[in-house]
Formats: structure tokens, sequence, C-alpha cells
């Protein structure tokens, strides 16, 4: 069903996306938002989930989540089919709204830890002071939200994921609501995190550019619906000019892959191309 | 001379300035303290007690060049009034007899409307019930009631506590209900996400989600209540021995005692004003405020 032909040879993988099929309703029509897409995520992946709006790629996310059922095919986590939401996976959004405005930073921190009883008291509080200092707001510890900016709101918010020590990262186009220097800031802290502590992510992206510096394995999706088009590697690009030139070859042949050959030959040279459109 | 093309304007060329010589952070020129009487003018609340002043001033000038206080005593004999029913006790066992039977309507009502709200959100059905009975019985005077209720329940507190709860009830229940349903997507999927379901899901995520909105019914729902409460009282209370404020205006009317009528409406309006700008706001302050989610 993979279509891949060494599986055997990998360790069980940490996420299953079997055949996964997505529908949602409007009032008049079953929209299909992706169809049979399959992948697996190995731990300590940054997979990339990479598409033009359209393709089902926040939806596929909502689905891992547990937010929303498959009508075929099913997703498993560490062999067990999901179901339902859990702080196994849990989720950093592209929305600012997300944390809790009635608490603190550090309560907003500590909330998911004492709500699932994983963590509790000094132990709980330790692990919020650690994480927080690890996204660089121990200062702001004690601030609400709403004096926070946008960018500080997010990196918030992975420190709350983190601190759960989720099985798998799921994040939704998280630093897409920020202005361009805080999202190359972000992007870099999020790589610094990940090789701290190497955990598993899967990043939700509709920009090329931020697919190949964050992930090490870029999905790449097709629109209406949503239908695999290619697993790519990324990452190991090493240093200096050459390094440029491989993320540049790289762009340009998502960029062929989603648009065809002459789209990607002319924006192919745009350094942060993002997918826009989707027809 | 250029020709100036008027179909397609260029700006004209000018040679760059750059300031070489700017003190970083001049003190003076960010901060500048303001002078006494723009403090002074500043403060609300000093601006509101100057027009309370001025209100007094007009009543007494007023009352005075009437010269008739059985219809309208001036606020000096207001205040005097005011004294006297406070020292002999009278105003004060009024006041907190109509305090009690609020207090208690009030907690009943706003215990129901949560119960109610809950039922609404958790269910189709739920939401439709709410949605029937509010658009029914909320455009309903709760003093219509009264009859009926002391028809039900006889003269006694429990008529007034049923008309108080009808008062509190709807209102509180249609504002909890919209603020729930205006809760954000992304709030309500990082609670869920964090595996809250039911009830913790109600009292972790949306209450305080919404709380903007069910402080504005808790508000609305205290002046329905208070107004319901004196109006009612002011129907009966003879025989309930210890009648609430309503009662105490009707009776001095009664005995053509117009300035200790005053002081009672003095007394209802001091305790709406206490209520609504004293508690209220200091809830406010350190919930909404606070949390940035009301300036």
């Amino acid at each position: 069903m993979h279509g891949r032909l060494d599986d055997s040879a990998l360790p069980r993988p940490r996420l299953e996306v079997d055949g996964v099929t997505l529908q949602y309703r409007t009032r008049d029509y079953a929209v299909r938002a992706t169809q049979r897409v399959s992948f697996d995520v190995h731990g300590a992946d940054r997979f990339v989930l990479l598409g033009p709006s359209g393709c089902g790629k926040s939806s596929l996310l909502k689905a891992i989540a547990g937010f929303l059922s498959p009508v075929e095919g099913e997703i498993r986590l560490d062999g067990q089919k999901v179901t339902e939401p859990g702080p196994d996976r849990m989720m950093v959004f592209q929305e600012f709204d997300q944390l809790l405005p009635w608490k603190t930073v550090e309560q907003n921190v500590l909330f998911p830890m004492e709500r699932t009883g994983k963590y509790s008291g000094k132990d709980a509080r330790e692990r919020a002071r650690r994480f927080l200092d690890k996204v660089k707001l121990s200062k702001f510890a004690h601030v609400y939200p709403h004096q926070l900016s946008g960018g500080m709101k997010q990196r918030v918010a992975i420190a709350r994921a983190l601190a759960l020590e989720p099985r798998v990262l799921l994040m939704d186009e998280p630093f897409a609501a920020l202005d361009a220097l805080t999202r190359r800031e972000m992007q870099q802290e999020l790589l610094q995190l990940w090789d701290e502590a190497r955990f598993t992510v899967v990043f939700v992206t509709h920009s090329i550019h931020e697919a190949i510096v964050v992930g090490n394995r870029i999905l790449v999706l097709s629109p209406h619906p949503g239908r695999v088009k290619a697993e790519l590697n990324s990452g190991d690009f090493g240093e200096g000019a050459e390094a440029g030139m491989a993320i540049q070859a790289l762009d340009t042949r998502i960029n062929a892959m989603l648009f065809g050959e002459a789209a990607g030959a002319s924006t192919g040279q745009s350094q942060a191309g993002s997918v826009h459109g989707g027809h | 001379m250029a020709v100036i093309d008027t179909e397609r304007p260029t700006p004209p060329q000018r040679p760059e300035i750059v300031h070489a010589e700017i003190a970083a952070g001049d003190q003076k020129l960010v901060e500048t303290p303001l002078g006494f009487f723009e403090r002074i003018a500043a403060s609300e609340g000093l601006r509101k007690l100057f027009i309370v002043a001025m209100l007094g001033l007009a009543w007494e000038i007023y009352g005075r060049l009437l010269g008739n206080d059985l219809i309208f005593p001036t606020l000096g004999q207001t205040l005097v009034a005011w004294v006297d029913a406070a020292v002999s006790g009278t105003l004060i066992n009024r006041t907190l007899t109509s305090l009690r039977v609020l207090g208690i309507a009030y907690v009943i009502g706003v215990v129901l409307a949560t119960g109610l709200t809950i039922v609404a959100v958790s269910s189709r059905l739920g939401t439709d019930l709410l949605s029937t009975l509010t658009s029914m019985f909320n455009p309903l005077p709760a003093i219509a009631l009264l009859p009926l209720a002391l028809l039900w329940f006889g003269i006694g507190i429990t008529s007034i506590v049923f008309v108080v709860i009808h008062s509190v009830l709807w209102a509180v229940a249609l504002n909890m209900h919209t603020g729930f349903l205006s809760v954000a997507e992304t709030l309500r999927m990082s609670g869920r996400n964090v595996g809250l379901k039911g009830l913790p899901y109600v009292v972790y995520i949306l209450i305080p989600a919404a709380f903007p909105a069910i402080l504005a019914g808790l508000k609305i729902g205290w002046a329905f209540a208070w107004r319901t409460l004196i109006a009612a009282e002011l129907v009966f209370g003879v025989s309930s021995r210890s009648g609430g404020l309503g009662w105490f205006i009707f009776e001095n009317r009664n005995q053509l005692q117009t300035a200790h009528v005053f002081a009672g409406l003095l007394t209802v309006i001091l305790i709406g004003l206490a209520v609504e700008s004293g508690i209220f706001r200091l809830i406010e302050r350190y919930t909404v405020a606070r949390w940035g989610m009301q300036r």
C-alpha cells in the first residue's frame, strides 16, 4: 500500500497514517479533503506536510490530533488506533488565541501537566520553568498572554506542548501569522529545541522554503482532494554556498512537482517560495 | 526647467537629509508631568462626584424654593430622615431583609441559569429548549407573575423569591449561552487536546473563556433582580412582619412621611451604585481586565 520496497528494514513507525480519506460537510455537499493518504512518521522525525490550500494538510493534522475521524483508513500512534484528542499528541495552532487568556504564561504551561495528571506539584513547576527557559521566556512567567507579542505567544504554546513530552508534537502552520523576521528566528529556535530534545514533530506549512528548512522528510500533497505526490528527504545541506544551491534545487523540484515544469522554472527563483493558489 | 507631465506625474528629485547629531532618548521630550488640574480632570470618579454634587445642589435649591416638604422635601430633610431611620434601626433592618431575599433568589437564579446553559451547550435539543424558554419568558415582566406566585406560595418570602428568580434566570442564561457559543474554536481545541471533556471542559475552558459575557449577564441579572424585588415588596409585606426596602417606602408614603420615602429611594439607589461600581467593578478589574479580555 505504501509503495515502498524496504519497509521491513525500518523500525516500527511512531505514527502511521494508513489510507486515510477525510471528508467534511458543508450545507449542500460532502467535501473530500484527502483521498487515501498514507505515510509513516518515525521517532525524532521532523515530518512536514506541504501543499497548497485545499490539499487537506490541516485536516490531516486535525485527524491525527483526533478532532476529525477518517471516513476510510485509520491513524495509529504506537500501533494504537487514534479515536479522540489526547495529550500524547499536543498541538500548536497557528492562531495566537490558543493560550488561555485567564492564566499567566507559567500557568498556561502548567495547565496541561496538571489536568492530565502526568506531572504535578513541584515536578510540574520545575518542568514549566525549564521549558520556559528553553524558549527564552523565563522573565515573562507571570505575565498574562495579552501582554505578549505574537512570536512570544507561539513560544509559550511550544513550551506548553513540549513540557508534556507528547509522543508526537503537531504544529499547524505555527509561524504563518508571524512577520518574516520573527518567523525565520522561530524556525531556527525550533531546530535548536529539536536538536536538544529530539522530539517527533509533524509540521504543516504552505511555504516550500519553510518545509525545507524545518523538515527532514517532506510529504508533498496535491489539492482537491489531497493526495500524496511525493515523500522527499530534506535536511543535511551542510554549510555555505553549496547548501544554498542544494536548498534552491529542492525548492525548484518541489515547485515543479506542484505546478508543473514551467512554473517550477519561473517561480523557483524566489527564495521563500510559497505555494500560492491551488489550481 | 523640467516639463511637468500632468498625465503621469513623477515626484520631484530632492537632496537627501541626514541628521548626524541626534542624542538618543531625551527624557524631557518623552515624558512631561501633568498639571494638578489635568490630573483631577482625568479621574472619572472625581468627575462623577462633581456631577452628583451639582445635582444635590439643584435638588436643595428647588426644594427650598418650593417650600412644600409633603410633596418634595429638600436634600437636607431627606438626609435627616435617612439618618433618623438608620439610627432607629428600621431602615437598616428593612435593607438587610431586602438583601437577604435578593441574595437567596439571585444565587438560586444563577445556579439554575448555569445548569440550563450547560444542558443547552451539551445537546441540540437543550439549545432549542433554552432558546424557546428564554424567548418566551424573557419579555415577560417578572412582577406580572406576582399574583400567580401569591396564589401558589401565599404571602411571604417564597413568592418574592420566585419572581426575583424569574427576573434573574433568563437574562443570565441568555448571556451565558451567548458567551459559551462565542468561545474561539482554537481555544476549544486546545482544551480538548489536553483530553478535557464533559464537565471539566465546561469548568476549565468554557466558563473562564466566556467570563466577559457571563459577567455581563450577572450584572444585568442583578439589576433586574433589584428592581423586581423593590417592586414586589411595594405590593405587599403587610403581613410578613419584616418587610423590605420596598415596604419601607410604601409604609412611609402611607404615613405621609415624604422625606422618609425619599430616604428609602436614596438607599435603593446607593445600594445599586455600590454593587454596580463597587463589587462588579472590582470583579472586572481582577478578572477580565487583567486577562486583557475587556478594557
